[in-house]
């Protein structure tokens, strides 16, 4: 009559693949959301899952009903005031219009709000972007050794006992040792069973079949449990797994024409950089390098906070560039990525020979760089010379930013799929 | 004294359990107890099936419309995600149980409620649903139980076959075309024929001896007639306006494959299967708030569950027959659980002890063994008949019932009724009307299609109380239209049979189909 199912192991996620089926029917209406989403919040914490709406007119699943008008009569409880015959005022908005408005109007024009998680959000948002000059990751592959199981092996640590395993063996063993003698034990019972039966007990024979038996009997019972030649033990190896690894140099301008303003819009772009970066390499390593008239590798904060004064001379960030690729990451075993930020201030004298160290040094290291402009001012000299560059290398890539709302654009249009880089 | 005779049975009989945990054991306890009690009650039910599952996968039957197995459709996802998205902010609690109308009866028991919520559950749902879908008329005529979930398994699979075989796209576009018209895939009069085997025979070998005259020889030499002069007048088609517009699509579709039709024809299942629950609300809510009411304080009454249980089970109870007044912040419609628990309660009271009033009002109810009304009641009705049978005096008054005359002729809404003696004729009518699914959805029905011409579908939308069309009938037009295949013409009739309003929804001719 009755009975009682845990279905708590089951799974859970029946509903995924409707989910799904849901994201993929609106992704245009979704990525929309999403490239909006961008704007209005800070990038910090693009990280997480992102809540999105849109409009319900397009999600809705229409069914014919009935709109407001002609004749309703709707009872309603909790009667306080009115006897037969009131009249009321219509109220704004069909409140009190019967079912006919509800389904349309009412909360049907609010936007359909939902929660994508991290992974669906980065999917959209850098859904039709690729990174160029990916060639050399699918050569150059570090190595890094993963523990595996590979079966059973009879020696190891007493944490890596398999119990199960250990106890088939000695089983088999206690069945192997054990076969003969207890054959012998059985025959010699036989035999001792069909004396005793037909003739005398005293007989010299007698004799000798017991002491037989007790002999197999303690030779049966002699035969351990378990033995250490049992025991198994669950076998780890490590075999070397194939991971790629980048490093992404984040190169800014902190002389005194880099405002905060400016700073937030370098930061913003550096960090959509490192999250698309993170999507194709298993580990990267950020080199944050700031420069005015010199050149310092500086952690995150300072940064992104210390405030500094003086002339720009780019240069000296580029040597330090080339310095620490030297030093620390030589290029065949680490994929290079550099994003420069700079107002476009810069050292007259100083912009030809950044072409200099970009054509020569830096550029056939390097698997890609991006070089934004924030500023509002007409183009200076360092613009000019970086476009001389970009003419000859097709990994050197160069656009301005004006305003903060303008670094979802300019970061979609580096890296979209038919990249203009396609070429080199 | 009665409070002597309550202590003597609580030493009679320990409760079950005094914690808030549950054990499968203790469940297993609780459930003999229930059982037992509903037996002395004399509820029919289906066998139960109860299933211990996780929040999660209470949003994951949510989303499918409470059935254990669904085909895939984005709609679903759609309803899954905006499930989540309010559960994780709390914005509302999950449903402490979904039931599903099969043979066994399924209930769901979520992992995360207390012992007395599990309680409740079985009460509300294995024994109070459970006798409704037995009992009801509608839920006998309409709904196969034993076959409910079988019958998914196969929709679940052919619609997935079809997917793999004709596309995603194309299986999603007629899906929601289905799900457009799934209110209008139903037959609301005719009555299902039960075929018994005998007649299933006879037309088995009724059509074998069609099909063996169409071989033999005698027949082919038979002299051809002269054809007979045709009757003029064209013949219309459909003869009759047809309701069930899914089935029309179904086997008159010019357009369609043979899957595609297969599809209509599950969607038009599932339709027809749900209808009873559409139409029995408040009876249904009503009736399992009832029994677990009932049940629950008879188990306290016997002492099988704690004090501190039944305060938590009267909270929440409490809850779910609230009805907040029209002019309450909370107000949103007049509440299923809070109506119907009433109408039952109030037809036990007026069994057991009647009023002048209620003398007048049920003669036949007064005196009569409560047990034996109610189930009459269970059984015969839907919320609609219901409501005009039952709602009582007392219970306009006490719900404070009025009535309001929104005609869009007049500048101003109108009282029409109250709770007094002039109005409680009328109110029980307006509410019954309220739950008539006849006049809460258009009246729309298949009036013709040009057979010689362009094959183009007329529907007609018979106008009740002038109400007009709402907007998404241009959306549903292009459905109609894609599953027919060719142009879908809409006729806003009034009552007196004047077109007052035309939709269409013009279709390309398609060659090469």
């Amino acid at each position: 009559m009755f009975q009682l199912i845990d279905r708590r192991l089951n799974g859970k996620n029946k509903s995924a693949v409707n989910r799904d089926r849901f994201l993929r029917r609106f992704k245009s209406q979704i990525k929309g959301a999403v490239a909006k989403a961008i704007k209005d919040r800070s990038i910090t914490d693009i990280e997480h899952g992102e809540k999105v709406s849109i409009p319900v007119r397009d999600t809705s699943e229409p069914t014919l009903g009935h709109a407001h008008g002609g004749v309703w009569e709707r009872v309603f409880p909790g009667n306080k005031e009115y006897i037969r015959g009131d009249e009321i005022e219509r109220p704004e908005g069909g409140g009190a219009d019967g079912r006919g408005g509800a389904g349309q109007g009412g909360d049907g024009e609010d936007d359909f709000v939902f929660e994508l998680t991290k992974e669906e959000f980065l999917n959209f948002f850098f859904d039709d972007l690729e990174l160029p000059n990916l060639i050399k990751t699918q050569l150059q592959q570090t190595v890094v050794l993963k523990p595996v199981r590979a079966g059973f092996t009879s020696d190891g640590t007493p944490t890596n006992i398999h119990v199960l395993r250990s106890l088939r063996s000695a089983l088999g063993r206690r069945i192997a040792l054990s076969a003969t003698p207890l054959d012998e034990l059985n025959a010699a019972q036989e035999r001792l069973d069909e004396i005793l039966e037909s003739e005398d007990e005293h007989s010299p024979e007698v004799h000798v079949l017991q002491s037989q038996i007790r002999m197999l009997k303690n030779r049966l019972m002699n035969i351990p449990f378990i033995d250490p030649f049992d025991l198994r033990y669950t076998n780890r190896i490590r075999v070397p797994s194939p991971t790629t690894q980048a490093v992404m140099f984040c190169v800014m301008d902190v002389s005194g024409s880099m405002d905060e303003y400016k700073k937030d819009i370098a930061k913003r772009f550096f960090i959509l950089l490192y999250l698309f970066l993170l999507r194709v390499y298993e580990r990267i390593e950020v080199v944050f390098i700031r420069h005015h008239t010199q050149a310092f590798e500086v952690n995150e904060d300072e940064f992104f906070h210390a405030r500094d004064t003086g002339g720009t001379v780019v240069s000296s960030a580029l040597k330090l560039v080339k310095k620490t690729i030297e030093q620390r990451y030589s290029s065949v075993d680490w994929n290079i990525y550099v994003a420069q930020a700079s107002d476009g201030d810069n050292w007259d004298s100083d912009s030809p020979q950044c072409r200099t160290i970009l054509n020569e040094e830096l550029l056939p290291l390097v698997q890609y760089y991006a070089y934004v402009e924030i500023t509002e001012g007409e183009p200076q000299n360092l613009w000019f010379e970086y476009e001389m560059v970009a003419q000859q290398h097709a990994q050197f890539a160069m656009r301005r930013i004006k305003t903060a709302a303008e670094i979802w654009p300019v970061f979609h249009d580096l890296f979209k799929k038919t990249s203009i880089h396609a070429g080199g | 004294m009665n409070t002597a005779t309550k202590s003597r049975r609580k030493t009679r009989k320990s409760p079950i359990s005094t914690g808030s945990e549950w054990t499968f054991e203790l469940i297993n306890q609780y459930y003999d107890e229930i059982a037992r009690i509903a037996a002395e009650f004399g509820l029919d039910t289906y066998p139960n099936q109860l299933e211990v599952i996780s929040a999660e996968q209470m949003m994951d039957a949510y989303a499918s419309v409470g059935m254990p197995v669904m085909y895939n459709h984005w709609s679903f996802g759609k309803h899954f995600l905006s499930t989540h998205k309010n559960y994780q902010r709390g914005a509302m609690g999950l449903a402490y149980e979904i039931v599903i109308n099969s043979n066994p009866c399924i209930a769901y028991l979520m992992e995360e409620n207390t012992m007395t919520m599990q309680a409740l559950v079985i009460a509300h749902a294995s024994f109070g649903h459970n006798s409704f879908f037995k009992g009801n008329y509608l839920f006998r005529t309409w709904t196969d139980a034993a076959a409910i979930i079988d019958y998914l398994v196969f929709a679940k699979k052919f619609i997935a076959d079809c997917e793999e075989r004709y596309g995603e796209e194309k299986v999603e576009e007629l899906l929601d075309s289905c799900h457009a018209l799934m209110n209008y895939g139903v037959d609301r009069y005719k009555r299902p024929q039960k075929l018994s085997l005998e007649k299933e025979l006879a037309r088995q070998s009724e059509r074998e001896r069609y099909q063996q005259s169409q071989v033999n020889d005698l027949w082919r030499t038979m002299p051809q007639r002269a054809e007979v002069e045709r009757i003029d007048a064209p013949r219309r088609f459909p003869e009759e306006p047809q309701e069930n517009l899914l089935y029309f699509i179904e086997k008159f579709a010019p357009l369609l494959d043979p899957w595609q039709r297969e599809i209509v024809r599950i969607i038009r299942k599932i339709a027809q299967y749900f209808y009873p629950q559409r139409q029995t609300q408040v009876m249904n809510e009503g009736w399992a708030t009832f029994w677990h009411y009932t049940l629950m304080n008879r188990l306290y009454d016997d002492g099988s569950i704690t004090e501190a249980a039944m305060l938590e089970f009267l909270h929440s109870h409490t809850n779910v027959v609230l009805q907040p007044g029209v002019d309450s912040p909370y107000f949103n419609g007049i509440n299923p659980y809070a109506l119907g628990f009433a109408i039952y309660r109030d037809i036990q009271r007026v069994c057991t002890e009647p009023t002048e009033e209620d003398a007048r009002w049920f003669p036949e109810l007064v005196g009569s063994d409560w047990r034996q009304s109610l189930d009459f009641a269970m059984r015969n009705f839907k919320d609609e008949s219901f409501i005009a049978q039952y709602l009582s005096p007392k219970l306009i008054r006490d719900f404070r019932l009025f009535s309001i005359l929104d005609d869009d002729y007049q500048p101003r809404l109108k009282v029409s009724a109250i709770h007094d003696d002039e109005g409680y004729r009328y109110i029980r009518q307006a509410l019954a009307e309220q739950y008539n699914l006849a006049s809460r959805e258009p009246d729309i029905q298949i009036y013709d299609v040009n057979t010689r011409g362009d094959r183009s579908l007329t529907l007609r939308h018979f106008q009740f109380q002038r109400r007009p069309l709402a907007n998404s009938v241009h959306e549903v037009l292009k459905h109609i239209a894609r599953l027919w295949g060719f142009s879908v013409k809409l006729d806003s009739v009034d009552e007196e049979g004047k077109t007052v309003l035309s939709y269409e929804c013009k279709v390309e001719k398609r060659h090469g189909q």
